[in-house]
């Protein structure tokens, strides 16, 4: 199956990455590919077959509700790229 | 010297002809002299395992500690370690320094167990050859030209080259076992659910399982002991008892049925390694085994599969890296979208973001039903064909990859290529099954992996026979020696009771410095 330039506009954006105009050609080249590959399962005849997500095909399991964890967020917010105060910071969202 | 086995150094640890601290020198010596040429470490932790190798050896000299306490060994790059940086072989986690241990590394620190360091591995585990980590590939002791497998390459290579004993890794669709075939060493997965994946960064959740790599069965029995077992922590984790595998490995395999699909057997698999799986069935046979025929029609549709069910997983796993809580961010952006669509783009290697695509493509509005839940019919297909040949087989054989290990480079141009190399392996993880992988013998001067497939929980069995075939056929002892002063060119010479040797040629390469 081949893409298109518009669909690897699109999937990468519903992926949240940015592809670079460079880049276009190697992705539609390589994910049609890849698309080619994996449409063979199109063929296999799985009329009547239950679908398996799981290889245990356990149900959640749930745990008592009780308080396991106590608070680390300073722990925690040594690996943010940038925190202030407690808040991870981000680029104005509501102006 | 023979191959350093976790059994031998613990009977050495316990008559106190050793210390922990020696043996830890020893291996930091090791890694010291030969990483530059493999690149199997990420990361040394060597002040933190000399200080655990010390409180080891108080341990062992008030008569206290376990069969494991004071050994050596390394962890995949891909388990979290407090306090150490957890990279996943990614940009996106160069500077990470993870705030817990993942259960697995809990696990092992409490048996006693010595950690010098993070082993290398393909970015967030994807890849077949070692060679989409960030942190550059690593080479195959056996011949650095070649690529070790991935993606645990990176504990493989250090196993198979003597630098620690044995190793973790963690296998997707192969990466335990093919990484295992390729560096001649033994490589075992245990079924889903055995072993907790908490604090091990996800990639495809209803694939991914911890493992081990090891010398021979008996080590990777006495090492799954202490890894296996229910974990609260992990709402897939399986809540059965462990078996003692180190003392279920002594049966013998008189009247036990070996089923071998012919499917495993495919125009796609180098004929040299096919007779030395074949010679190993005949080992089997020596041993009282019964080779009987089991199919696996579908075994086809594994790699589709996979692709779908794989990419799928992995989209939505590593939505979590954004750039706002931990990991890479972009500088200079002006708005939200615009941080996590640089923050990724810059953070991630391009097969990464190929499998995010694909992944992100199959799940999108439309297609759902054409790929993904055909996929997860095609699964149980494929689970369903596992179910009936274990009704008329214990275990079943197999190649675990269809050539012995191919060069650097060979197969990055083509990611289609490169994923027919997990053929064998693959359908072993949609089923959760456990699976190992042993030396055989060699193709072309490069070693060979049998592979073992066992029914779900069935690693006591797997094990066994791994370890009945290692009690006959010495391929696992074989190891690789290294000669000549430090610096170039050094000579990596292969060895084993049989007499056989040649050398090659290693090549000078950085030390866990990214490439990008």
């Amino acid at each position: 199956m081949a893409l298109t330039r518009a669909d690897i506009d699109h999937i990468a954006h519903l992926a949240r990455l940015a592809v670079s105009e460079a880049e276009v050609p190697e992705y539609v080249g390589k994910l049609s590919r890849i698309l080619d590959l994996v449409d063979q399962l199109k063929q296999a005849d799985t009329r009547g077959v239950e679908p398996m997500a799981h290889p245990l095909e356990m149900s959640q399991r749930l745990r008592s509700d009780e308080i396991t964890e106590h608070d680390h967020r300073e722990y925690y917010q040594r690996n943010a790229p940038e925190a202030e105060q407690g808040l991870y910071l981000v680029p104005r969202v509501i102006e | 010297m023979q191959r350093p086995t976790v059994a031998g150094l613990s009977r050495l640890l316990r008559k106190r002809e050793a210390s922990s601290r020696e043996l830890v020198q020893q291996c930091l010596q090791e890694i010291e002299r030969h990483n530059g040429d493999l690149n199997a470490f990420i990361t040394v932790t060597a002040e933190q395992a000399l200080t655990a190798a010390d409180a080891a050896d108080a341990l062992l000299a008030r008569g206290e500690g376990g069969p494991l306490t004071g050994i050596p060994f390394a962890h995949k790059d891909i388990f979290c370690t407090r306090g150490v940086r957890t990279t996943c072989g990614s940009k996106m986690l160069e500077h990470f320094v993870a705030p817990y241990d993942a259960t697995v590394v809990e696990r092992m620190a409490a048996a006693g167990l010595v950690m010098v360091g993070k082993t290398n591995m393909d970015e967030f585990a994807m890849g077949s050859s070692n060679e989409t980590s960030f942190f550059g590939p690593v080479r195959n002791p056996w011949d650095p030209e070649r690529s070790p497998g991935g993606s645990s390459g990176g504990s493989a290579a250090a196993v198979a080259a003597g630098l620690v004993p044995a190793a973790t890794g963690t296998d997707t669709g192969g990466s335990i076992r093919q990484p295992a075939a390729m560096t001649g060493i033994t490589g075992f997965k245990p079924t889903y659910g055995r072993v907790s994946r908490y604090g091990m960064i996800a990639f495809a959740s209803s694939l991914d399982q911890a493992g081990i790599f090891a010398a021979s069965a008996e080590d990777a029995a006495l090492l799954l002991e202490v890894m296996a077992g229910f974990d609260p922590r992990d709402s897939t984790s399986a809540d059965l008892p462990v078996p003692a595998y180190s003392q279920e490995i002594g049966a013998s395999l008189k009247g036990r049925r070996i089923g071998v699909p012919p499917e495993f057997f495919d125009a796609g698999l180098d004929a040299e390694c096919g007779a030395r799986v074949r010679e190993a069935l005949g080992v089997f046979e020596q041993l009282g085994a019964k080779i009987v025929e089991v199919s696996l029609p579908h075994l086809g549709l594994s790699i589709p599969t996979y692709y779908i069910v794989a990419p799928a997983e992995c989209s939505s796993n590593l939505a979590r890296f954004d750039g706002v809580r931990f990991g890479h961010r972009a500088a200079g952006v002006g708005s939200l979208e615009e941080l996590y669509k640089r923050t990724r783009q810059e953070g991630f290697g391009a097969e990464v973001k190929r499998r995010i695509m694909t992944g992100t493509y199959v799940l999108s509005a439309g297609y759902y039903d054409a790929y993904y839940l055909q996929a997860q019919k095609a699964r149980r297909l494929i689970a369903e064909d596992f179910r009936q040949a274990f009704a008329a087989a214990d275990i079943i054989a197999g190649p675990t990859a269809p050539t012995a290990a191919f060069r650097l480079g060979e197969k990055t141009a083509d990611p289609v290529q490169m994923y027919l190399n997990d053929i064998y392996t693959i359908a072993v993880n949609l089923a959760g099954l456990p699976g190992i992988s042993i030396p055989c013998g060699y193709a072309q001067d490069l070693p060979v992996g049998l592979q073992l497939i066992g029914p779900a929980f069935g690693e006591a069995a797997v094990l066994n026979f791994a370890h009945q075939y290692q009690t006959a056929a010495d391929w696992h002892r074989h190891r690789i020696a290294r000669s000549g002063a430090d610096g170039l060119p050094r000579m990596i010479d292969v060895t084993g009771s049989t007499g056989r040797s040649f050398s090659v040629v290693g090549t000078e390469m950085p030390t866990g410095k990214p490439r990008r």
